[in-house]
């Protein structure tokens, strides 16, 4: 809820003190009544046709990750596989968004998944701490594109933004964006090193402003990584992005969504916050890598009306 | 892509419907000698229940119940097995949540949500926080060993009808005295099935009766007041018959508390957290279908953002689920009677004829029930009806003011003072308005939240006396 437009956007980012003052002069984020808005959203039931539907989407807006220091050629093969085919039995369960890894390992995902509708996304800038030269990012980044990436998760440098040097943060995600080109850009903001759901707010308008495709909450390496709360605020910050005369810009909740429970809740959350324009791949998507076994097993579960375990879904 | 939700509906099955329900007096369950009448869901107007009502005998029965009660067992309990007593009957309220929710919702109107997740837990915690205070009245503030009253008439509205119940049966009980409560003739059943919880705990016969009842059943209660035999009436309702029994009471030396009326301003300044004050505008006037005495029925609004907080409020108004109220995603309910709905729409109509802007989002409403759409007026003036009187519906007035003296005066200019919202993010602001504002309730960044541990009740014609908290005590106690 702020009135800037499209065409005050250089004005806004012209200097430190112009940045900062409009991002102190977001209205502030009730913690209190942010928390009882999800918990109402928390009760609505979702059932039968519903609740299927609800699965399928949720199956369609996983990006499924990997992003260990362990990772291989192999563990990645298998999880592209999943990825593109997440039910072998049945051709009726959609392929997920993208998959998610290191940017070394991007051509060996670009190679598993060719054919496929599955995106390739990459970590880049020094994920997760981003504590490296603006040089250093880029040329991450450059390297994960060359490899064929076609999503960059950059992360923002949550040092500078909780010094307040919010023009450098800025500056960065503009530059990181410049390089990408057309390739779809998601800015990592770690909101659990950001702490307050003001910082949040004034996170997601930085990148949003700075040209960021997608705002995403973690990097999965930092508790609490997405929660409720984070997410009603981040979604209302697209939903105001694009009343003021934006394009929608999109979400993308990372870390500790391991449940279908979970998954359903964040869509009604979607549904009733950002609106049902956001119930889309292009514009929602849940960074997980359990999620998603999770999600067959209720889909199982629906289609034949009993809950056969985890031993009857794979394990990549 | 559309997010449809397949419909959700818990059963009616739980709420264990009889064909027919009784009166409660002496510890028996009996026809009551007034009009045999049939209960009614609001939101389809099929029968629920038939129910013999009370008769002006029976309110002779159950005053007498309640004194003999008073004057034997209850009056000389010692005051920590009271408190046992009370315990009992909160953890029964809390076995039979779900049963009382669906009933509830069934008989009242309002959804499931509402009454699985507010009315009835806070009605067991009711019993829990009086039941805590029975053994501690003397460190209460009311002297060393205050004594209870004697009898107490109770009279209660439908809006709430078990949790205005426990409002008004556990500090009563904590404090010694023994009950004959009237319900409201349009939702009997919970209390009734209260009854049958407190009959379970064991309590002495005569110490809580329960007269289902119409109008004239609260008269007699009154009029028993008037002779001595009831030694105080607390009445929550409206304005109108809380002024009759005043003037009944007038000269007489029984005790009096009212819970009237009311015409909320929730106030919102430029600098609020936007996206939860629209929250809690959309609690404030339309939990409950905006039934609610203290309902945030005038929106005030700082009109530097008017435009912006008003369009962000019709966006997410337009998200609200109306309809069947067992369903587990409705928002808004029935209205409770085709009275009520009567009421409501002639002053929106009024609204409409006074020149105000009519608006109101998408909804289909169920063809058989009571139903009212969720309903804004913008443009409104201090002088319109709409703006004055309580409409007690789901209907919102905007009005705007300029400056915190501004929003002060406009707030305070009803003859209504029961509650208030606060809305910003400056703490200092918060305190100044909270001292200036002349409602009995000041809510800062919420709105509609209730805890027994709180006060309530109002200022000018929205009555006096305190229910909740240390302060609900003094209502029961001879202090």
């Amino acid at each position: 809820m702020t009135t800037v437009k499209q065409t005050e956007v250089p004005d806004l980012t012209r200097d430190d003190a112009s940045l900062r003052r409009f991002l102190h002069g977001l209205p502030g984020v009730d913690q209190v009544g942010a928390e009882a808005r999800v918990a109402m959203l928390a009760t609505r039931s979702i059932k039968t046709t519903a609740k299927a539907w609800a699965i399928d989407t949720a199956i369609s807006m996983v990006d499924l990750t990997t992003l260990e220091g362990a990772d291989t050629v192999g563990k990645v093969r298998s999880l592209c596989a999943k990825a593109a085919r997440p039910d072998p039995i049945d051709a009726s369960c959609p392929p997920v968004a993208a998959v998610c890894v290191y940017p070394d390992l991007v051509s060996t995902a670009v190679d598993a998944l060719r054919g496929s509708a599955v995106r390739v996304a990459s970590v880049a800038t020094a994920f997760p701490s981003g504590r490296a030269a603006l040089a250093t990012k880029l040329h991450d980044v450059r390297d994960a594109i060359a490899a064929g990436a076609s999503e960059i998760d950059m992360v923002i440098d949550r040092g500078a933004f909780l010094s307040g040097n919010y023009l450098q943060v800025f500056e960065q995600i503009v530059a990181v964006k410049a390089e990408c080109g057309d390739t779809h850009l998601k800015v990592i903001l770690e909101t659990g090193e950001l702490v307050t759901l003001d910082n949040v707010r004034r996170a997601c308008w930085l990148a949003l402003l700075a040209g960021g495709d997608f705002i995403k909450t973690s990097t999965g390496k930092v508790t609490p990584a997405a929660t409720p709360p984070v997410a009603l605020v981040m979604l209302e910050a697209v939903r105001d992005f694009f009343a003021v005369g934006h394009e929608r810009r999109g979400v993308k909740l990372a870390g500790g969504i391991r449940t279908s429970k979970q998954a359903v809740r964040y869509l009604v959350m979607v549904n009733e916050v950002a609106g049902e324009q956001w119930l889309s791949p292009e514009r929602f998507r849940f960074g997980a890598s359990s999620l998603l076994n999770d999600l067959l097993q209720q889909r199982h579960k629906l289609t034949t009306g009993s809950y056969d375990g985890p031993d009857y879904v794979s394990v990549d | 892509m559309a997010f449809e939700y397949a419909p959700a509906p818990e059963s009616r099955e739980i709420a264990r419907l009889k064909p027919s329900y009784q009166i409660f007096i002496d510890g028996q369950f009996r026809d009551g000698r007034g009009e045999a009448i049939k209960t009614i869901n609001p939101a389809d107007e099929s029968p629920l229940a038939e129910l013999a009502q009370a008769g002006p005998s029976d309110v002779e029965d159950a005053v007498v119940a309640a004194r003999r009660a008073y004057d034997g067992p209850w009056g000389r309990m010692p005051a920590r097995e009271r408190g046992k007593y009370l315990f009992r009957i909160a953890r029964a309220i809390q076995e039979r949540g779900r049963e009382l929710a669906v009933l509830e919702s069934l008989d009242n109107g309002k959804p499931i949500r509402e009454s699985r997740d507010v009315d009835v837990p806070t009605a067991a915690a009711h019993f829990f926080y009086y039941a805590g205070w029975a053994d501690k009245l003397g460190y209460a503030g009311f002297g060393p060993e205050p004594q209870s009253i004697g009898v107490a008439g109770q009279i209660i509205p439908w809006n709430f009808p078990l949790l205005m119940a426990a409002w008004k049966i556990a500090p009563a009980l904590a404090c010694g005295n023994t009950v004959v409560l009237k319900p409201a003739e349009t939702t009997p059943l919970t209390a009734l099935v209260l009854a049958e919880i407190i009959a379970e705990a064991d309590l002495p016969p005569g110490v809580v009766n329960v007269l289902a009842g119409g109008p004239e059943i609260g008269a007699a209660i009154v009029e028993r007041a008037v002779v001595g035999a009831v030694d105080k009436i607390a009445f929550t309702g409206s304005t109108d018959v809380g002024k009759t029994i005043q003037r009944t009471l007038a000269g007489t030396s029984a005790r009096l508390s009212l819970e009237l009326g009311g015409k909320a301003a929730n106030i919102v300044f430029d600098d609020a957290p936007l996206d939860q004050a629209v929250e809690g505008i959309v609690n404030g006037i339309f939990f409950n279908t905006g039934q609610v005495c203290c309902a945030g029925s005038r929106l005030l609004v700082q009109e530097s953002i008017a435009e912006e907080l008003i369009a962000s409020l019709q966006r997410r108004l337009a998200t609200l689920r109306v309809g069947d109220p067992l369903d587990k995603n409705t928002d808004i309910g029935a209205v409770n009677s085709a009275a009520q709905l009567a009421r409501i729409r002639s002053l929106v109509a009024a609204g409409v004829d006074e020149g105000a802007t009519y608006w109101s989002p998408p909804c289909e409403l169920p063809e058989r029930g009571f139903w009212f759409a969720p309903t804004v007026f913008t443009g409104v003036s201090q002088s319109h009806r709409i703006a004055r009187e309580e409409i007690f519906g789901p209907v919102l007035s905007v009005l705007t003011f300029r400056t915190p003296a501004e929003a002060v005066e406009k707030a305070n200019n009803t003859p209504y003072g029961l509650s208030a919202g606060i809305w910003t993010e400056k703490g200092s602001l918060i305190l100044s308005m909270a001292a200036k504002l002349r409602a009995g309730v000041v809510w800062a960044n919420t709105f509609n939240r209730f805890d027994p541990s709180s006060p309530f009740g109002g200022y000018k014609e929205s009555g006096f006396g305190r229910e909740g908290g240390r302060h609900g005590l003094e209502a029961y106690l001879d202090v």
